[in-house]
């Protein structure tokens, strides 16, 4: 009797949803398998630690205020006051870092296997995309709890956006929603974080995991070689196979986030003070050290140019490269091994973890 | 509003023409002006002077006519005795100088109101007074700390008898051991101050409720405190030890002793930032100078001791679990309020202990120790629910685990079932 309902349940919704063609795509989705595979949980994880962003948000949403005033004790308010207020927001702080250093694995594990090439040049664009969106999370996100530290290092990194010639005041006006780092600068933050941010990640993270979905897991170059000279590659279904191993890794995430919010808990600090002096030590994120550490050892001048302008300048065109990296890489393509892009692969990730050793040690 | 402005700016300009005029018909400064014009003569340094700016000007003070003489071309003229020219007093006749007016009820009624008339009557009565009468012209009349013809009021940061500029002017001749050998004092007292508790607050941190050194021995009556008077000097700021002090049981026998009530113990002009060690029966106390084992003094020292340590101990064991807990992520700010209640609780008893009487500071610090007991709840009770999230989370790491696992041993099956698939 109560198969005979789910029958006419699922008949009527596939009528009228597709479910069945879902399903046949979901079956026959394969996943190879090869002794790099491990890389593939990268993407997933990111995915479920953002799916954790989402939910403690609105969570937090519940109880925050967008002010000057009132963001502190907001805050304040729901690490002491709510029920496992503390958790949500302590959650919600680690797991935004945990997604980043996640996201930046799942990028460089791409890199490395030139996964990016032909025909996924755009989930590759997508995926650039969602990490400068991801940043854009970051430095908006550490802002809204008004802290001494925060404020001070939202002033730095604006102030960095501002040095920019002709165009750096307008940026700063409008980041800052004036002259200063003040209320008007965490409201628009805000904004920036709950409500244009995710609608663009949105749309972007649907595009990029439509477009895995349709063009499947990459091979790396060897692999893929070896299947162009008919060599059969084993796979394992991504249902349930894949999905138990991925399922797997976000519990036991799942399991890491909550140790660290309950032993660890995020600080949350005094309130910003305009008016007082720069607290010592001011850092952002830790994402953001290796260049806030290369900013500072650049020269005050380079022959004419002021030193700092050439940094921005510099890291401007390395986002932009790696926005055409698919377009650069014309030998995996043909996929011929690139031991160049190999190795500058290596060197950036040796750069940023030195840099960032720096930036704390400093 | 145009011609509002020419208005105003009419008038501006008539004024300034007026004002360079009356300066300039003044035969004192025309003349003076011409013989030195550098930046210390007196007719260039009278212009900052307060009372060239409240309209007097050298005829004022030196007498003499300053409406004659310079166009005649007869500079006698003006400094004609018989006008009531007194040329330049003597270093004695200095302070009768200034007090002809400073000392005159109606004239300075009209010029400063506000303005005290007394100095020179409680100049005569200071040290340097006195000495002055019996024809000492080294002790300080009233141009050795307010300059001359340069005076500012004392509210100026610049003058040299402001309250931040004092004990400079005081040591500019009490710190000079030849200059002050034929007095027989010692000449240490600036080094002292300065390194004392008022010194840091005043000559450091600019901080003007700190004593200078006119404010325990007056200005223009300037006088050692006599040893009956030192807690009614020190009293002046603290108050409340010179009331515990007077009725305490060291007043009388001190008096009859002639120790000096609080530099006995604080000492003089060097009045370090009292410490706990000072009190009982420790190598560091003040009270076993006087008061030997088994005496009851001694007793009493040891119990006022014995009070302030352990309201001190208990404070600090509370703080740190306050600190604990915050670290923590556990909210105090009501704990630590209370925990500032009982703080200022141990001030007080440190203040109390100017009664030298062990009950008055056990009063004190018992009010206190129950307020600290409050707060050693609260902390305890907070860090119990770290323990219950700690619970918490042991449970939900289990789950978890427990999860992982199964999901692993359910992945493996499925690997082993396929694997069996295939060699089929």
């Amino acid at each position: 009797m109560a198969s005979i309902k789910y029958q006419n349940i699922y008949n009527w919704l596939d009528e009228r949803v597709g479910l069945r063609s879902i399903e046949e795509l979901a079956r026959h989705k394969q996943v190879p398998r090869h002794n790099r595979t491990i890389w593939y949980y990268f993407g997933g994880m990111t995915l479920f630690l953002f799916g954790i962003q989402a939910v403690t948000g609105i969570f937090l949403l519940l109880y925050y205020r967008p002010t000057a005033e009132a963001a502190y004790e907001s805050v304040k308010f729901i690490s002491t006051e709510v029920h496992f207020g503390w958790l949500v927001r302590s959650v919600h702080s680690w797991s935004a870092n945990l997604m980043i250093a996640a996201l930046f694995v799942h990028m460089f594990s791409v890199f490395l296997l030139k996964s990016y090439r032909r025909p996924r040049e755009v989930t590759w664009i997508t995926g650039v995309i969602l990490l400068f969106i991801s940043l854009g999370f970051g430095f908006s996100g550490y802002l809204l709890p008004w802290n001494k530290l925060a404020y001070f290092a939202t002033k730095v990194g604006t102030d960095i956006a501002g040095s920019l010639p002709v165009i750096g005041g307008p940026i700063l006006t409008f980041l800052r929603g004036g002259e200063e780092v003040t209320g008007a600068t965490l409201t628009r933050f805000f904004g920036m974080h709950v409500a244009v941010l995710p609608m663009v990640t949105a749309a972007m993270l649907g595009i990029h995991l439509y477009l895995v979905q349709k063009h499947g897991m990459a091979l790396p170059i060897k692999e893929a070689r070896e299947e162009s000279q008919g060599k059969t590659i084993e796979t394992i279904p991504f249902i349930p196979d894949f999905l138990y191993r991925d399922v797997i890794g976000w519990i036991l995430a799942l399991g890491i986030l909550v140790f660290l919010a309950s032993i660890f808990p995020w600080e949350l600090g005094t309130k910003a003070d305009p008016l007082a002096s720069a607290p010592a030590g001011i850092r952002p994120e830790w994402f953001f050290v290796f260049m806030f550490q290369t900013l500072k050892y650049i020269p005050a001048k380079i022959l004419f140019i002021e030193g700092e302008l050439l940094g921005i300048a510099g890291f401007s065109l390395a986002g932009l490269i790696l926005f055409f990296i698919p377009f650069l890489d014309r030998k995996s393509n043909d996929l011929k091994d690139n031991r160049l892009f190999l190795i500058l692969g290596v060197v950036v990730i040796l750069y940023i973890i030195v840099l960032t050793i720096l930036g704390y040690s400093s | 509003m145009s011609r509002l402005k020419l208005i105003l700016g009419l008038i501006g300009a008539i004024s300034i023409w007026i004002g360079n005029q009356s300066a300039f018909s003044d035969t004192c400064l025309q003349c003076h002006l011409e013989l030195d014009s550098s930046p210390n003569s007196p007719a260039v340094l009278i212009n900052n002077d307060i009372h060239y700016q409240r309209g007097l000007s050298c005829a004022d003070c030196h007498g003499g006519d300053p409406t004659v003489g310079y166009k005649e071309g007869d500079p006698t003229l003006a400094m004609d005795p018989g006008k009531g020219f007194r040329g330049v007093p003597s270093y004695d006749q200095i302070p009768e100088f200034c007090g002809q007016c400073h000392s005159d009820v109606e004239y300075m009624r009209k010029i400063e109101p506000k303005q005290r008339v007394d100095q020179l009557q409680l100049y005569w009565t200071s040290i340097h007074g006195k000495n002055l009468k019996l024809g000492d012209n080294k002790v300080a009349q009233c141009v050795s700390c307010h300059g001359v013809h340069n005076i500012l009021p004392a509210s100026d940061t610049r003058s040299p008898v402001n309250q931040h500029n004092v004990p400079k002017t005081c040591a500019k001749c009490h710190s000079q051991a030849n200059y002050m050998a034929s007095y027989k004092i010692p000449t240490d007292q600036y080094d002292k101050y300065a390194q004392s508790v008022h010194g840091k607050l005043l000559l450091e941190r600019g901080d003007k409720s700190a004593p200078a050194c006119n404010s325990c021995h007056g200005n223009h009556g300037a006088a050692p405190p006599g040893l009956a008077s030192i807690s009614a000097a020190c009293g002046e700021c603290h108050g409340l030890n010179r009331d515990l002090f007077n009725k305490s049981p060291h007043k009388k026998p001190w008096e009859e002793m002639g120790l000096p009530e609080c530099v006995q113990c604080h000492g003089q002009h060097l009045v370090l930032s009292p410490n706990d060690e000072q009190i009982g029966t420790g190598k560091d106390s003040y009270c076993i100078q006087c008061h030997s084992e088994g005496e009851a003094g001694y007793r009493a020292a040891a119990q006022i001791k014995s009070s302030i340590d352990s309201l001190k101990m208990k404070i600090t064991r509370a703080a740190e679990a306050l600190e604990q807990a915050e670290k923590l992520g556990v909210d105090i700010d009501d704990a630590r309020f209370e925990l500032g209640e009982a703080s200022n609780g141990l001030t007080e008893a440190r203040n109390k202990v100017h009664s030298f009487t062990p009950a008055i500071v056990a009063e004190v610090t018992s009010a206190s120790l129950a307020k600290i007991e409050n707060v050693q709840t609260v902390g305890e009770n907070r860090l119990k629910g770290l323990w219950h999230r700690q619970l918490g989370l042991l449970f939900s790491s289990i789950i978890i685990l427990l999860l992982a696992s199964l999901l692993f041993v359910k992945m493996r099956t499925l690997d082993k079932k396929r694997k069996n698939k295939t060699q089929n």
